[in-house]
């Protein structure tokens, strides 16, 4: 079956007929590895149109509610076929900061790359960072800040991860306030300077060719 | 309870710098809105940790500052000083950390009354530290007592100046502005946040008349700031944000409907609608705050300010000197400007505000959206309304004719992707409902409900 058409739907919004086209392809029984890649290919297309300045985040916010409702029909089909998010990661903004918009663009941002996000939201202690992390065991924690007195809890976060063993998780760090100096400074993996990019930080952080 | 049912200032000509139809003599005798434009300064702390531990080090840091900056203040002769104290969230939390910074500013600021004759009042700003639980805790519990002991401790030692940057309605709002959903937006700023306003400033003008001090004013620094960022960021559209800043009026309009006397806090831009419709002097932001964050609207934002403020700085060290005294030498400059074209008369202070005025709004809907004459009219539109959800309504679609106008006209630049966006607002506007109360329904079904307790704010 042609899923250029579902493509197209994810990236334009159109929620209805995204939902319809996935119950289609179901039926003409397609491998749901294919319908899902379908939809990914539209959020990719959405999410460099959207590092162009070519739309804005509602445009980008629609296509992500028409492949949540998509992913609502497919996800029992890719279940059943033992096909999961390749990577986990963990975001939330670090303990005394409230401040969770670039939090939400990143979180919506990885989920349309198919990462499976777990936010923690806003005001997370290191204790529950490193919680989180061995309960999901991911390979990105990103952690974001807007405050300048609240970066200092971005290296202890960071301190607590790292002494609680889990060195191969990447960290990545974002925020008004934050440049990349100050992320090599406190040992974070990476930086990323905007919602659109934190995706490409992190695919290529864990090796993912398509970033 | 003060109602705004018509405008103090209807001629635009008359919304300018250094003049308020009902001025605010402070106890040094300072006169805002009075003729004379003043420096508002405001700076923070560098990256660091408040704690017990560090509090010896806090202190040393705003000593630091506060000295530094009276100091290049009196070497600069300017007409008067407000000083703002913006705590930072630990020192809401722990009264006596607040107060103890607190009392170090207000021993400064009578020492150089004594010693150099410069006058000088302290706005106190603790931080609206409600919303450290999720969902908020609008109306009880530890954070919202402390909060309000530190009003009350620092109105009692003489802070004169009460503001806060409030935050009822942002659950909603936040999601609101990423979506670019207009109808939520009226739902968070003139529902939520017009009775959180209500309630709170009637606890702080009750803080205020115990010690003979001021109920000053709010902002919607967290609703149509943050608007302001994510345009500059790209991540929603300009005319959305103006839009928003539009409306924002009426969630800020309602501090002074509880008895706020002004100054509004200087990250209110939309602050020259409020004195076009309260007449009470307004604290701006613009140019000189850069050292806090960018903006579009830098010149028209000291069109019509009573005070003149940085926002805030760090203190960190520039070539000039500490930040925060830098930062006076600019403020100090910039109002013996405003100052020097109030001497010259009318005529003269008139062809400043026009040049601070044409120079911005040509170039963002953001900015033309504060210009004396839309505000005037985005007032004159809200105090006609009969409830402050259809003020909302009608603020926002008055902003979008004033852009669509300018930009029919071709006075305003709009990138090519913005223009439709100026359709499905005003659509949305005019979709929604006469009734507060049908609106109020529609979208509690809509929102988000496990963001904020309904109850506090009077919704079921």
């Amino acid at each position: 079956m042609d899923l250029s058409q579902l493509t197209e739907a994810i990236k334009t919004g159109n929620r209805k007929a995204a939902a319809q086209l996935t119950q289609e392809a179901i039926e003409a029984q397609t491998d749901p590895r294919s319908i899902l890649d379908s939809m990914i290919v539209g959020m990719d297309d959405i999410g460099a149109r959207f590092q162009r300045n070519e739309v804005f985040v509602p445009e980008m916010l629609i296509a992500a509610r028409a492949m949540k409702e998509s992913m609502f029909i497919l996800e029992p089909l890719l279940i059943a076929a033992g096909i999961r998010p390749e990577f986990t990661a963990i975001i939330g903004t670090v303990q005394g900061d409230l401040h969770d918009i670039g939090k939400n663009l990143v979180s919506m941002m990885w989920k349309g790359a198919n990462f499976n996000v777990v936010d923690l939201g806003t005001n997370v202690s290191p204790e529950r960072f490193v919680e989180a992390a061995k309960e999901h065991n991911p390979q990105i924690i990103g952690l974001s800040a807007l405050l300048t007195t609240t970066m200092p809890s971005m290296k202890s976060t960071i301190e607590q991860l790292r002494a609680a063993g889990l060195s191969t998780t990447k960290i990545i760090i974002g925020g008004a306030p934050i440049t990349q100096e100050f992320a090599t400074q406190i040992g974070a993996d990476a930086f990323a300077p905007d919602a659109a990019s934190a995706v490409e930080v992190a695919r290529h952080l864990v090796g993912n060719k398509a970033a | 309870m003060p109602s705004f049912n018509h405008l103090a200032i209807e001629d635009p000509a008359n919304l300018i710098f250094g003049f308020s139809p009902r001025p605010l003599v402070t106890r040094r005798g300072l006169t805002l809105g009075g003729g004379i434009v003043y420096p508002e300064i405001n700076f923070t702390l560098p990256t660091m940790f408040v704690n017990g531990e560090t509090m010896p080090e806090v202190s040393r840091q705003y000593r630091e500052m506060i000295s530094g900056v009276l100091k290049r203040a009196s070497e600069l002769s300017v007409p008067g000083l407000v000083v703002e104290f913006e705590t930072l969230p630990p020192m809401t939390e722990n009264p006596d950390w607040g107060m103890e910074v607190t009392h170090i500013l207000l021993d400064a600021l009578h020492e150089a009354d004594v010693k150099d004759g410069l006058k000088s009042v302290l706005r106190m700003t603790p931080n609206d530290t409600r919303e450290m639980v999720r969902p908020p805790v609008m109306r009880s519990g530890k954070l919202w007592e402390n909060m309000l002991e530190l009003f009350e401790r620092a109105g009692e030692a003489g802070a004169e100046l009460l503001s806060i940057e409030s935050v009822g309605g942002k659950e909603v709002n936040d999601e609101a502005l990423q979506a670019c959903d207009v109808a939520q937006v009226i739902f968070a700023l003139c529902v939520m946040g017009v009775r959180d306003m209500r309630f709170l400033w009637t606890h702080i003008r009750e803080i205020a008349d115990r010690h003979h001090v001021h109920a000053a004013g709010d902002t919607a620094c967290g609703f149509a700031n943050t608007a302001m960022v994510l345009a500059e960021q790209r991540l929603i559209p300009r005319v959305f944000a103006a839009v928003v800043r539009s409306i924002s009026a009426v969630r800020s309009l309602a501090a002074y409907e509880a008895g706020a006397v002004g100054p509004g806090k200087d990250c209110g831009y939309e602050n020259v609608i409020l004195k076009a419709i309260t007449g009470f002097p307004m604290a701006m932001e613009g140019k000189t705050a850069s050292c806090a964050h960018f903006s579009a609207v830098g010149n028209v934002a000291a069109a019509a300010c009573d005070t003149w403020s940085n926002e805030s700085v760090q203190n960190v060290r520039l070539l000039g000197g500490m930040a925060p005294t830098c930062s006076m030498e600019q403020l100090a400059y910039d109002v013996r400007l405003f100052n020097e074209a109030i001497a010259d008369g009318p005529v003269a202070a008139g062809f400043l505000q026009r040049w601070l005025v044409r120079s911005d709004i040509g170039l963002d809907p953001q900015a033309l959206v504060l210009a004396p004459e839309s505000a005037v009219q985005i007032g004159r539109e809200i105090v006609g309304a009969p409830n402050p959800y259809r003020a909302g309504v009608a603020a926002g679609l008055a902003a979008i004719d004033l852009i669509a106008d300018a930009y029919k006209d071709k006075r305003l630049q709009i990138p090519e992707r913005e223009v439709c966006w100026l359709d499905s607002i005003q659509s949305a506007l005019y979709d929604l409902p006469e009734d507060e109360t049908e609106f109020v329904d529609t979208m509690m079904d809509v929102v988000d409900r496990t963001t904020f307790r309904p109850s506090d704010y009077e919704l079921n």
